[in-house]
């Protein structure tokens, strides 16, 4: 149905509705004129009550973060009161000057006058920014007596986030630090911003990152009478804060401890957990860092020291570095091959020193060979030639069709940030991460040397570790977690942070037990004999060497190599061997052989562990042990 | 003609000539009183919002110059732009507070949701005047059509009050064009009956648990916290509670300029870009607001005026959509600054501070002017 106008008619419709529009604005406006009337002049008096004679002012009440403890209720990060003198920038007039003046009365460093600057760039100008903290009480009276010369300038009760363990366990408590621009992004992204009002520190790294939503805490309000200054006179209602819960771990502080020490100077990492429940006991990456240097303000110095070290203390070794396995690859090996059917426990090879494969011989350790080899052996003296066979039978995606479930080459979820994926190879893994396509084909000879845990796999220690208490505990891969408990603030109720089993892999338990007691053989009469030897309990476990540097064809002499060249030492282990209580994984960056570096230091881990031992220095490097090892 | 070119007067003259005295004097006051409110408001602010006035009035006078013909031959063009733009942010878009709004081009970033508030207008009206002596119910559904396809985009980025605006303007075409009371009515109602529960209801609907459908977490806590600024007195209840406090304490002449308790001890969030207007109001009272919505009035007379002289449909629906799309921005804000509205962030329009809502405006100035002149050149 069409209906044909003139432009007449349409000209004439258009004036009509332009009168309605124009009566529609007017009842509008109309409608705003009513409620300004009736806010201005109706409401005047009860507003002008509000505004002027008693300023309210809502003022957030920053909960009480929630406190971290080790498993055994040793305190990790705490908060205590201090004073704080803060200027709030829109009252205090000329700043530079009114420092210059306070700085008459207490001393004020440049560091601070930096600090203060800093934090005035990122706050509005009606908060007041602290120009020193930590006040001792002398400070405080002497500030007191000369207040009335610095307006604008007032003395603040606040607290301050403390980690009572220093550089211990840093890697795994983390830090909390001033809320900058990104975090304000991602507090607007969670619709949190105003349960942040006020709250001038979220947490940055490790257990304080990762639970900051329950260390945190719910914001209250209270509402103030504020005078002409804008001072708080008097205070109206208050909702109080909920302060956040408290953090209980699964590790161990005193083991942490141990562990720490047994590393001395060395760079390196350890990961102990607990099998049955997938805990962490012990997550150790050297050198750590003090976090209480964060928690102000890390000054330039500070941060440039921590930055610019070869060391790289901030970088948690345990869980974001991954290296190659080298023979702690083996005894997964082992069981992929029988869990497959390639291999039975009686199977024996003959060992000629080598592995021929397309022309090229892959060479064992041993010149000429170990002789008959059956798994057994295979583990216990780590010989190559038995895994470059079997690494070839499987085939590299055999290989990987039985690792990847075992979590190695993906994230296990632990509970804090930063972790890395570590490399499981695979064709379709070089596939993507290759461009130019000849690099991207899978070669044969590249199967054989991920065999013996060289070649491109490269794992954390936490993955080796995960991986190795899933099988000690007959196959259950669980998600590793720091945290046992959460605990409510107000009503002490724990709730538990379940252990999680992410699958079942479905392991015979006969091909376990055989893997075990070659492992544990290796601690009795292999290359973890001299460190283990003498142990009053009983150990399984893997030592390994990754190689940094390919020496094409010349022969590795360990005292030739600069030290960031030397092979890096990787230890695994379980104990003890009939329960498994702790399996661990201790890395030692340019450690050289897995025996002469990494065992002594799980044996320092463990006789703590299981006899409460506690050693007076940090482990020895057991140079003998290097003539004997894989 | 060659002579007077070069003559300092005759090029002021030809400089002139685009601009429409009336709507000129309106704009004037209406930056003024801008920039005398920013002075107290926002004094830092000054020199950026001196920039951007000169960007939006350099931006105007293009729009004026172009003859509306012209521009219309642009409105397909422009239209198909915006909306491979709105898909370019939903694909690659940079997230910013929780919402998609913004692309990378080059070295800039832009908002194309911004542009759509000129082109959906634009559109429309160029549809319409295609269609001219024989529009037919069809064409309503069509016109529906184009305009749902862009807001539906916004809408999902999610920007309530930018769908709003873009809705709004496509809607005053439809509207202009003639769309039957029998369908403006019903769904009028059904509006006004939905609004009317969600009031009655508010308590029920805004329990935690409760989901509203089509609608995000946090636009359903703007709705909860205009029912009940109380429930949430840090977050956005602050703004609104903050605001009415300093209306009403402004009173009939206001506390003096430079003088509001509410915005120089802070209270007033945001208060040189959504929330000026209560700045005005605390200031300068009753009289100071009751000057503006004068003011108002005045553009919107002006913009009605242009639109029923001018001499083609496709002017006449434009001219009428952008003068409605002032009024939309003006009453939306003030609405929200004084508490009968949710919390959507719409500018007080030519007053807030910020540069790219500024630039809009003055560009449906500049389309204004253009129709303006296109009736004193046209051969009628």
């Amino acid at each position: 149905m069409t209906e044909f106008r003139t432009p007449d008619q349409e000209s004439w419709r258009f004036r009509r509705r332009v009168v309605v529009a124009g009566l529609f604005v007017l009842v509008c406006f109309g409608l705003l004129a009513a409620r300004f009337y009736y806010l201005q002049v109706v409401r005047h008096d009860y507003f002008h009550t509000r505004a002027e004679d008693n300023r309210i002012a809502l003022l957030p009440v920053v909960p009480n973060r929630g406190s971290i403890v080790d498993r055994n209720g040793v305190v990790l990060a705490r908060n205590y009161a201090a004073y704080t003198l803060e200027i709030t920038p829109s009252r205090a007039g000329n700043l530079d000057e009114t420092i210059d003046r306070l700085s008459e009365v207490l001393t004020i460093e440049q560091r601070d006058r930096r600090r203060f600057r800093k934090i005035l760039e990122e706050s509005r100008n009606f908060e007041s920014v602290p120009i020193r903290t930590r006040l001792s009480d002398d400070e405080v009276a002497r500030f007191i007596s000369q207040r009335y010369r610095f307006p604008g300038v007032e003395v603040q009760a606040r607290l301050f986030r403390d980690y009572p363990q220093g550089a211990t366990a840093s890697h795994v408590v983390g830090y909390i630090g001033r809320i900058n621009d990104r975090d304000v992004e991602r507090i607007e992204e969670r619709g949190e911003t105003a349960n942040y009002r006020g709250s001038e520190y979220i947490g940055k790294s490790g257990l304080e990152q990762s639970y900051e939503a329950e260390l945190h805490g719910t914001t209250g309000v209270e509402q103030v009478e504020v005078n002409a200054g804008g001072r708080a006179v008097r205070r109206l209602s208050r909702t109080s804060a909920m302060a956040g819960n408290d953090l209980e771990l699964t590790l161990d502080i005193e083991l942490q401890k141990v562990a720490e020490a047994a590393f001395g100077n060395r760079r390196g990492a350890m990961v102990a957990i607990e099998p049955a429940t997938g805990g962490v006991l012990a997550l150790v990456s050297t050198p750590t860092f003090d976090p209480n240097l964060f928690v102000d303000g890390i000054s330039t110095q500070d941060w440039k020291a921590l930055n610019d070290s070869p060391d790289h203390p901030l970088l948690n070794r345990a869980i974001f570095s991954a290296y190659p396995p080298g023979s702690t690859f083996k005894p997964f090996m082992a069981l992929a091959g029988l869990t497959t059917g390639k291999r039975t426990a009686g199977q024996a090879i003959a060992d000629p020193g080598f592995f021929a494969f397309g022309g090229h011989r892959f060479m064992d350790d041993k010149v000429g060979g170990h002789g008959m080899v059956d798994l057994h052996k295979s583990i216990v003296v780590s010989c190559n030639t038995y895994y470059y066979q079997l690494a070839n039978d499987l085939g590299i995606e055999g290989i990987a069709r039985f690792m990847s479930p075992l979590g190695f080459g993906s994230r296990t979820g632990i509970d804090i940030p930063g972790e890395a994926e570590g490399v499981l190879p695979s064709p379709d893994w070089k596939k993507r991460r290759f461009r130019r396509p000849e690099q991207q084909r899978w070669f044969g000879g590249e199967t054989i040397s991920v065999g013996i845990g060289q070649g491109y796999n490269a794992y954390t220690p936490l993955q080796m570790a995960n991986a190795l208490a899933a099988v000690v505990n007959g196959g259950n891969v669980y998600r590793p977690h720091l945290v046992r408990h959460v605990v409510d603030n107000r009503s002490s109720a724990k709730r538990v942070v379940e252990p999680e089993p992410i699958r079942q892999l479905g392991l015979k338990p006969e091909h376990v037990a055989t893997v075990r007691s070659a492992m544990v053989d290796v601690t009795k009469a292999g290359t973890g004999a001299r460190a283990f030897g003498n142990a009053p309990y009983s150990v399984g476990g893997k030592t390994g060497t990754a190689q940094v540097f390919s020496l094409k064809g010349a022969k590795y002499v360990e005292g030739r190599v600069s030290e960031r060249l030397r092979d890096h030492s990787w230890f695994i282990a379980y104990a003890p061997a009939e329960e498994p209580k702790i399996a661990l994984a201790v890395l030692v960056e340019n450690g050289g052989f897995g025996a002469q570096s990494a065992a002594p230091i799980a044996r320092l881990v463990m006789d703590y562990y299981l006899l409460g031992k506690r050693p007076n220095q940090p482990a020895a490097e057991d140079v003998d042990a290097a003539e004997s090892d894989e | 003609m060659t002579e007077s070119r070069f003559h300092p007067l005759g090029l002021l003259r030809a400089f002139l000539r685009p601009i429409d005295p009336q709507l000129m004097l309106i704009l004037g006051a209406l930056l003024g009183y801008a920039y005398f409110l920013m002075i107290s408001a926002s004094p830092d602010r000054l020199e950026a919002q001196a920039i951007n006035t000169v960007v939006a009035l350099a931006a105007m006078w293009v729009a004026a110059t172009i003859s509306s013909q012209r521009m219309l031959s642009l409105a397909l063009p422009l239209y198909i732009v915006g909306v491979v733009l709105l898909v370019a942010v939903e694909l690659f878009g940079e997230v910013s507070k929780g919402a998609q709004r913004w692309l990378h081009v080059g070295v800039t970033r832009i908002q194309p949701s911004e542009l759509m508030k000129i082109a959906m207008p634009l559109m429309l009206a160029w549809y319409f005047q295609q269609r001219e002596g024989q529009i037919a119910f069809r064409d309503f559904i069509v016109a529906g059509l184009l305009l749902v396809v862009p807001v539906g985009l916004i809408l999902i980025q999610p920007d309530l009050g930018t769908s709003l605006l873009v809705t709004a303007a496509g809607f005053y075409v439809i509207f202009f064009a003639g769309l039957s009371w029998k369908l403006i009515v019903p769904v009028a109602l059904v509006g006004i009956i939905g609004i009317g529960s969600i009031v009655a209801f508010g308590d029920t609907l805004c329990q935690p648990g409760v989901d509203w459908y089509g609608m995000r977490e946090y636009q359903k806590h703007r709705v909860c916290t205009l029912l009940d600024p109380t429930q949430d007195p840090l977050g956005k209840g602050f703004h609104i509670i903050q605001s009415t406090i300093a209306i009403g304490s402004g009173g009939v002449l206001g506390k003096g300029w430079m003088a509001g308790t509410q915005t120089h001890l802070a209270f007033l969030p945001e208060r040189h870009t959504d929330f000026i207007f209560a700045v005005l109001a605390e200031e300068l009272g009753l009289v100071g607001t009751i000057v503006l919505l004068i003011i108002y009035v005045l553009l919107l007379a002006r913009g009605f005026q242009i639109s029923i002289n001018a001499p083609t449909l496709a002017s006449k629906l434009l001219g009428g959509a952008i003068t409605m799309i002032f009024f939309t921005y003006a009453f939306v804000n003030m609405g929200m600054v004084s508490g009968i509205l949710p919390v959507v962030g719409v500018p007080l329009p030519f007053v807030s501070y910020g540069g790219t809502a500024l630039v809009t405006l003055c560009l449906g100035v500049g389309i204004l002017m253009s129709i303006q002149r296109s009736r004193l050149s046209s051969p009628k």
